[in-house]
């Protein structure tokens, strides 16, 4: 029962109703995302009725701005913001994992380096960043994947590197130093293995992050090139239906929250220390 | 010197030399663009004389080191240079007079969402953590949850379907101008003050429950309880003395989230602030713009941490009476 700070202690956590709901939105979103193209009734960039239209038997959730179905960019909406953000989230961890890794069992020198050149990065607020990146290299998918992955990775680094700091501490680490194991060993090898837990835990946090990152660059007009369709942009888009009391616009927004609300209430539990002492059984 | 001192003075050192270090690389990342800078901003189809022409400018023929001396300098006396838009007419605007306006409108804004918001968090989060594990503990806890799942802009279109357009109490737009009496501009605030306060309140109210929620389960607060003291006196003198260090600096911790919000809010309800400005400008890629905009936010968010950890560290006993 004494877990504190960082140390993370699996324990078996309790299956409740709320978990079940929560697993059942994260797989629902991912077949979505798998089956889009078969399940959206119609194209992506497809114009098949007036701008505006309202719901209708062809058109469920109505047109947006253009007369593309709503419903349809919906479904390729969630399928762009979904693989783009688990793409984000595999690069941050690539970069900021490896980095943390030899920063921990690295020279020192490197240590220093490394960590000073996070603090830099970290002064920032991520968005300001972001937004000062997006700038230099202009709004597209690739551009996205590249500035929001490394400054994600300055996060990843963090957590990383406090975790593999603990681990090199300890005599396994210095008995694979003592047998000669190179440090590509003993970062993948010793250290790695050990630490995978509370990252996993974290990668589901920072997929939740990215996620609504991507959504507000995309609200903000930052996101993927039109045509191709992402929640945020959808919002932005079609908003001033809301001033005529319609409320379609905020569904992609709905889509978004549910998605971060699951992953999140998921995670939530895995991070949950257990309070010592305290009364919650 | 007491010991205090020298620890403020350490901490006001290295929030100057982040400053610095975070003004380089606004500076220098403009050079990782690929290819000529006064060229991207020209076009692929402007003429030789054009680009050396707007080099000149812009002084890309002088050193790298010099021309960050010469940007920072200027800017430490509030001049940020042209802005690109209406340079073709050669009729640029000075980036200050954009920029310092709107820092006015986005100050206030957020000085208003940071007065209703934070004491809100603190009331709840020391609520929720003193109820831990009850109904109202996980009430609190999962609606915060939702709140922290939420798109900033998801919170204020929902506030705009109720409040401005079902209820009609507000005006869903909160554009201002300067002959707006205060009472006129408080009631156009009011949508994106409330935006902002939610985006703001969910993160503090976790954060100082988690921490709260920790330091009522240590040792002492249990040798308190067994002691047979009453619950007020227990957490109002052994367990708030010992949380203010952890609460300021939860408060600045998510100052970050204050700056995030403020961008989205800004955009959403077309206040006319600095965070507006610079998503312009990064759109029509306005360079300079973007620059004083990020350098502007980065002053913001370094000084206020700054403030906090010498609040921490002066309101911390332990430090304040060494051994």
């Amino acid at each position: 029962m004494t877990s504190r700070g960082l140390h993370f202690s699996p324990r078996r956590e309790r299956v409740t109703a709320g978990r079940i709901l929560a697993a059942a939105i994260v797989w629902l979103y991912v077949l979505t995302a798998l089956l889009g193209p078969w399940i959206a009734p119609y194209g992506e960039a497809q114009i098949s009725a007036e701008p505006f239209a309202p719901w209708s038997a062809a058109h469920w959730l109505g047109t947006d701005q253009l007369g593309r179905d709503f419903l349809s960019r919906l479904v390729f909406g969630m399928r762009n913001s979904l693989f783009l953000a688990l793409a984000i989230t595999i690069a941050s961890f690539a970069l900021g994992g490896s980095l943390g890794l030899l920063a921990a069992a690295g020279p020192r020198l490197a240590d220093q380096i490394l960590s000073r050149l996070v603090d830099v990065f970290m002064a920032l607020p991520a968005l300001i960043f972001a937004l000062m990146l997006l700038a230099i290299f202009g709004t597209g998918a690739a551009q996205l994947i590249v500035v929001i992955a490394a400054l994600d990775a300055t996060r990843v680094f963090r957590l990383t590197r406090a975790l593999a700091m603990r681990e090199a501490a300890l005599e396994y680490v210095e008995a694979a130093r003592l047998r000669g194991e190179s440090l590509v060993w003993i970062m993948g090898r010793e250290i790695l293995p050990n630490i995978t837990g509370p990252l996993l835990a974290e990668a589901g946090m920072r997929f939740a992050f990215v996620f609504l990152t991507i959504a507000t660059l995309s609200f903000l007009g930052l996101g993927l090139q039109p045509p191709a369709a992402d929640l945020g942009s959808m919002v932005r888009e079609t908003a001033t239906l809301i001033t005529y009391g319609d409320f379609t616009p905020l569904i992609p927004a709905l889509v978004i929250a549910i998605l971060a609300g699951a992953v999140n209430f998921l995670i939530d539990g895995y991070q949950a220390q257990p309070v010592p002492g305290g009364d919650d059984g | 010197m007491h010991p205090v001192l020298k620890i403020i003075v350490q901490r006001l050192a290295l929030g100057g030399f982040s400053l610095l270090a975070v003004s380089a690389v606004i500076f220098f990342s403009v050079s990782l663009l690929p290819g000529d800078y006064a060229r991207n901003i020209l076009g692929q189809s402007a003429t030789p004389e054009a680009v050396a022409n707007l080099r000149h400018d812009l002084a890309l023929d002088r050193p790298a080191p010099e021309r960050y001396g010469r940007w920072l300098l200027a800017a430490a006396r509030g001049d940020f240079g042209t802005s690109f838009s209406g340079r073709d007419g050669g009729h640029g605007r000075a980036v200050s007079a954009l920029v310092l306006p709107r820092f006015f409108n986005t100050l206030v804004l957020a000085a208003l969402a940071a007065l209703v918001a934070i004491p809100a968090a603190l009331l709840l989060g020391i609520a929720a953590a003193i109820a831990r594990g009850r109904a109202a503990d996980r009430l609190i806890n999962a609606v915060a949850l939702t709140f922290v799942a939420m798109p900033e802009f998801l919170i204020a279109y929902v506030l705009i379907y109720w409040l401005a357009v079902r209820a009609g109490l507000f005006p869903p737009l909160a554009s201002i101008h300067e002959d707006m009496s205060w009472g006129q501009r408080l009631h156009r605030l009011a949508l994106p003050v409330l935006t902002l306060s939610f985006v703001v309140l969910a993160h503090i109210l976790r954060m100082t429950r988690a921490s709260l929620s920790e330091l009522l389960g240590r040792p002492w607060m249990e040798t308190a309880l067994l002691k047979g003291l009453p619950r007020r006196r227990r957490i109002v003198h052994h367990a708030l003395p010992n949380a203010w260090g952890p609460i300021i600096n939860i408060v600045a911790f998510n100052i970050a989230w204050l700056i995030t919000g403020v961008v989205v809010t800004e955009v959403v309800f077309v206040y006319p602030g600095i965070g507006q400005l610079m998503v312009d400008a990064v759109r029509s890629r306005d360079i300079p713009v973007v620059q004083a905009c990020a350098l502007i936010f980065a002053a913001v968010y370094i000084g206020l941490n700054l403030a906090a950890d010498i609040i921490a560290i002066v309101t911390n006993p332990r430090l304040l009476h060494p051994k």
